[in-house]
């Protein structure tokens, strides 16, 4: 489903991604953590290319794109639209209620029905637990709330991968739980899904694969019982031992 | 009262002429070119923000010369000006696109400063779910840059109601030019203009009206 070859993303004279490698399967969950300025979510940012890397090639489903030479810029958007984000500071459009949200990508960028639209993000909304919320414009919603609508717009472009960025990081603890109650349903489902987090129990729960990345590189790749439990690197160990 | 009867006369016999003139020319004329402004604004405006160095240059370019000198010489070049070189407009034409250039620049200013305040994530959501530039520039940022900039705009369409009594100097018979001509058959120079401040006053009273309740529409999607 998504495969990366020697893929390196420099900020000026910074390396903040040095040769990174990978492959998901179509339906897993891939958790990636590490500690911060390691480039996770720089790494997230080139599978949708709101980077765009220096080197190395980013493949999703069959589409390849291969950044070491001059890149189509009719791809790019070819790409993107394969994957969905979920930010960590949610990004909803503040000018449109939660459906209108949701609403947005389908009607103005697939050019979909708008009757069948609302249908489809009213499903969606229901899904995610905001069957009553669909007119309330972002403000007069909590951030829980405007992340499950944060998840329910990227949902909406039927995405093959969808790509997490911390997203319960700026939510009250009490909020948490919502947030990952529905990413973890999206997985039950088969959703292939990258997710940045530093919740250790959805990762232990939900992902069938956890990578500890460390300035630039991914330092090691397990199960998630087999990384916590029995760290190979040092690195690793010490930044495990640092979040107990 | 403390005016005699023949002023009073003169005030109610150039109210109608001054109003005409207010209406027909001044707001028309404002209107206008508000409306020209505004689109040249919008178009400069993603000029100068575009990465290519030939659109900002030229952008930049019409900024910084409309700024930089006076509305009035500007009036005066297109209008006294351009006959020599066998372009000859008439007086209304000449302010219509002396005083479009005029918000065009100005305006440019506040729609750029409005784009630029919109988080850079809000462009990251729309590329997000697929959008295209145009797309991400159309539906997300320039509805929200719109509503940052009412009330600049507001202010600035306020002004452009006064300085279109500059229109006068071209010959356009708008108010102040209609206060012009009655103030010098009349002699009454005191009491017509201040009869013409005092209609240009009501106007802009009635724009800030306006003004404070457009701001508070567009509020409606922000918390308070
Ligand atoms: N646009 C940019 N320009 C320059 N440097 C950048 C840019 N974005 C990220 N960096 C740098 O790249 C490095 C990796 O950043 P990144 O945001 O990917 O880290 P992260 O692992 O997500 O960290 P955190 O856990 O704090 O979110 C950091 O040193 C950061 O300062
Ligand atoms: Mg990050």
């Amino acid at each position: 489903m998504i495969k990366v070859n020697h893929l390196m993303k420099n900020f000026g004279d910074l390396q903040v991604l040095k040769d990174i490698n990978l492959e998901i399967g179509k339906g897993q969950v891939v958790v990636i953590i590490g500690p911060s300025g390691s480039g996770k979510t720089t790494l997230l940012r080139c599978l949708n290319l709101l980077e765009v890397p220096t080197k190395g090639s980013v493949q999703i489903g069959d589409l390849n794109l291969d950044f070491s030479g001059p890149v189509s810029k009719k791809q790019m958007p070819q790409l993107r639209k394969r994957t969905g984000m979920v930010f960590q500071s949610y990004n909803l459009f503040p000018h449109m209620t939660a459906i209108q949200n949701v609403m947005e990508g389908p009607v103005t960028v697939k050019g979909e029905d708008k009757q069948k639209a609302y249908q489809k993000a009213k499903q969606l909304l229901t899904k995610v637990g905001l069957a009553d919320k669909l007119d309330f414009y972002p403000f007069q919603l909590s951030g829980g709330q405007q992340q499950r609508v944060g998840i329910a717009r990227a949902m909406a472009m039927d995405p093959d991968v969808l790509l997490f960025d911390e997203p319960t990081s700026a939510l009250d603890p009490e909020l948490v739980g919502e947030v990952l109650k529905v990413m973890k349903e999206l997985a039950v489902e088969g959703m292939t899904m990258v997710v940045v987090t530093h919740e250790m129990n959805f990762a232990r729960e939900v992902a069938d694969e956890v990578i500890f990345m460390d300035q630039g590189v991914i330092v090691e790749r397990n199960t998630p019982d087999e990384l916590f439990t029995n760290p190979q690197h040092d690195r690793t160990r010490q930044f495990l031992n640092m979040l107990k | 009262m403390f005016l005699s009867d023949r002023q009073f006369e003169i005030v109610q016999s150039s109210f109608l002429p001054l109003l005409k003139g207010a209406l027909v020319f001044s707001l028309s004329l404002t209107a206008i070119t508000f409306v020209i402004g505004l689109v040249l604004a919008v178009i400069t405006a993603l000029a100068r923000l575009s990465n290519v160095p030939l659109l900002s240059g030229i952008a930049r370019a019409y900024v910084s010369i409309i700024r930089g000198t006076p509305l009035l010489v500007q009036l005066f070049i297109i209008f006294f000006g351009l006959p020599s070189i066998g372009i000859t407009l008439d007086p209304y034409p000449s302010a219509i696109i002396g005083f479009s250039l005029n918000v065009g620049a100005y305006a440019s200013e506040i729609v750029r400063a409005a784009i630029l305040s919109i988080p850079k994530g809000q462009w990251e959501a729309g590329y997000s779910i697929g959008m295209s530039y145009p797309q991400a520039l159309r539906r997300i940022i320039l509805p929200q840059a719109a509503r940052v900039s009412v009330p600049p705009l507001a202010n600035s369409f306020i002004s452009l109601v006064k300085d279109t009594s500059l229109a006068a100097v071209i010959l356009v018979p708008e108010m102040f030019r209609k206060a012009q001509q009655i103030a010098a058959t009349t002699y009454e120079p005191l009491l017509v203009y201040v009869e013409a401040a005092l209609i240009y006053w009501a106007i802009c009273l009635v724009l800030s009206f306006i003004q404070d309740w457009l701001e508070n529409r567009l509020d409606r999607y922000v918390a308070r």
